[in-house]
């Protein structure tokens, strides 16, 4: 599904700054897989989502996704089969249109027609269809205002928006990190939901360590700009949170600094 | 009456100019300054070619080259990223030339050759001149309005809402921003130049200097359309646009026939009254800080 060949991106090249954030990084991922991906603060965990989505283009190394290579394809093109969420909940939609015109925009992904109404009948029956299936009440706020929502509920829509059109690849880059603990986990849920029922290839920043080993089928552990741990199968199911760390330990040389990571509930 | 007349007439012209800045202050939310430039694009073309014979014509070349003056600015500061207030200023400064170039002289007059409107009077003869005048621009005003609220009820329409916005959620949308942006700019300085196209036709005369200040002439109309109907969606902001227009010459008609300011102030005026308008949330929240402060003091 996925193929990332030895990536590297170096920022602010030379400078005194200089920074490399990958560093030949290679990654598999099967179709329907579910990772989760971990890593202290400066891992490039972020910046591998967005070397993939084409946020900037690589120094070297390819990206291929469904078998295409999408190394120098524009990110607004590969949007069209690559879903994105952020931590920020305000990043995700537009404030001053409504619900439904926020769903339409992303629902317009489906048609090539860009001169077609935004409020047809069939399409807002079928918004408020899914707005129901998230128990928020929003189906009957549909002409709400996005920016009148709380965090939480536009993090949901958000997650309905990038998936109603079923993309190839989800990434969620921390989308539950700025929500309370109830809301996190409700989010949390209706992801695991949609991803299975669609069978979405997808990826999911985390800095919960119990999350990260619970959630999807597999875990990598990013340091350095490169992957230090691949995580799967019986090996994953087996292992604990102290074992983890002590592992990680010792494949990056350093104990694990990430301060959320080792501050949040385990 | 003739004078209400005249500002409404005047009104309705300036109301397309009143669109304009509306889509890109309002709905793009990027304050372009390609307008003065495009005014007088439009004034131009639209004098050149009436004098030609052309009248129709004129109005639409006027649209044509307003819309090109919006792609030079679009390109400026998508693909060649310079600061949008930049770009505008660059392109309505290059225009400055462009203008006298194709006009050749500061000012052209329209005496004796055809004007857009005239084909009305010898369907009604007998009608009032002025009003047969007002008719035709409001005609166009009306129908062109009616075309933009349907064109932001499209997809590509939402598209254009959502950059001004959100422009990272609209990429996420698997949309290219640049060409929403380049699109807005397009229409909004095409509706600017038409606007001047017309008042060139009806007033009889194109100078190179008659677009000078009218982003500010724009945005006062948009704020006391605002002021009028509220900020609630967008089609009847566009409404709106037009009414302030409209009300924006009343207001000036009002002000000089009763000699409360003279003629030459009159962007000193408009220039206050944008200032002050624009100013007023922050003004409120001043006021309602002091307020607070003078209650926690009276509490303690």
């Amino acid at each position: 599904m996925l193929e990332i060949e030895k990536i590297t991106k170096t920022f602010l090249k030379g400078t005194l700054n200089e920074h490399t954030a990958l560093r030949g990084l290679s990654l598999t991922l099967d179709d329907g897989d579910f990772v989760t991906v971990i890593g202290s603060n400066g891992a490039g965990k972020s910046t591998l989502f967005n070397a993939i989505a084409g946020s900037f283009l690589c120094d070297s190394g390819r990206i291929l996704l469904d078998g295409k290579d999408i190394t120098y394809q524009k990110e607004h093109k590969r949007a069209k089969q690559i879903g994105r969420i952020f931590q920020d909940p305000m990043k995700g939609t537009a404030p001053d249109l409504t619900v439904e015109e926020n769903m339409a925009l992303a629902y317009s992904k489906s048609t090539r027609n860009i001169l077609a109404s935004a409020h047809r009948k069939k399409d807002l029956a079928f918004f408020s269809e899914m707005l129901k299936k998230l128990n928020m009440g929003l189906e009957d706020r549909m002409r709400t205002k996005m920016g009148q929502l709380s965090g939480g509920q536009r993090q949901a829509v958000t997650l309905l928006m990038s998936t109603m059109v079923t993309p190839k690849l989800l990434l969620l880059d921390e989308h539950t990190a700025a929500l309370d603990p109830v809301t996190a986990q409700k989010v949390l849920d209706i992801t695991k939901e949609i991803v299975a029922e669609n069978h979405i290839t997808t990826m999911m920043i985390t800095h919960n360590i119990n999350q990260a080993l619970n959630t999807g089928n597999r875990t990598i552990m990013l340091s350095a700009g490169q992957i230090v741990l691949d995580l799967k199968g019986e090996e994953r199911a087996k292992i604990t949170i102290p074992e983890l760390m002590e592992m990680y330990q010792e494949k990056a040389g350093k104990a694990l600094d990430n301060d959320r990571m080792l501050l949040s509930e385990v | 009456m003739a004078i209400v007349s005249s500002a409404v007439l005047l009104g309705l012209q300036y109301a397309l100019l009143a669109l304009g800045v509306y889509i890109t202050f309002r709905v793009l939310n990027i304050p372009d300054l390609t307008v003065d430039g495009g005014f007088t694009f439009g004034a131009a073309v639209s004098a050149l070619l009436s004098i030609a014979g052309h009248p129709f014509l004129g109005l639409l070349a006027a649209l044509a080259s307003g819309a090109a003056a919006g792609i030079v600015t679009g390109f400026l500061q998508t693909k060649a990223g310079i600061h949008p207030i930049l770009a505008g200023i660059l392109t309505m400064s290059g225009l400055y030339t462009v203008n006298i170039t194709i006009m050749g002289a500061p000012n052209l007059s329209l005496i004796g050759k055809p004007r857009f409107y005239e084909f009305l009077y010898k369907l009604m003869p007998d009608a009032d001149k002025d009003l047969m005048k007002i008719l035709a621009v409001f005609v166009i005003c009306a129908g062109l309005c009616i075309l933009l609220i349907l064109f932001f009820r499209t997809v590509f329409g939402l598209c254009i809402r959502a950059t001004g916005n959100n422009e990272d959620m609209v990429r996420a949308s698997s949309i290219n921003t640049n060409m929403t942006k380049v699109t807005a700019l397009a229409i909004a300085n095409a509706l600017v130049a038409l606007s001047g196209g017309l008042i060139a036709q009806t007033s009889g005369y194109a100078d190179v200097n008659g677009g000078s200040g009218m982003i500010v002439v724009g945005l006062a109309s948009v704020i006391i359309g605002e002021v009028i109907f509220g900020k609630r969606s967008l089609w009847l902001g566009l409404i709106s646009a037009i009414v302030g227009s409209v009300v924006y010459r009343l207001i000036i008609a009002l002000a000089l026939e009763t000699s409360i300011f003279s003629a030459n102030a009159l962007k000193l005026v408009s220039a206050v009254i944008v200032a002050i308008t624009l100013s007023v949330p922050a003004i409120r929240k001043a006021f309602a800080d002091s307020r607070r402060k003078k209650e926690a003091r009276r509490n303690a």
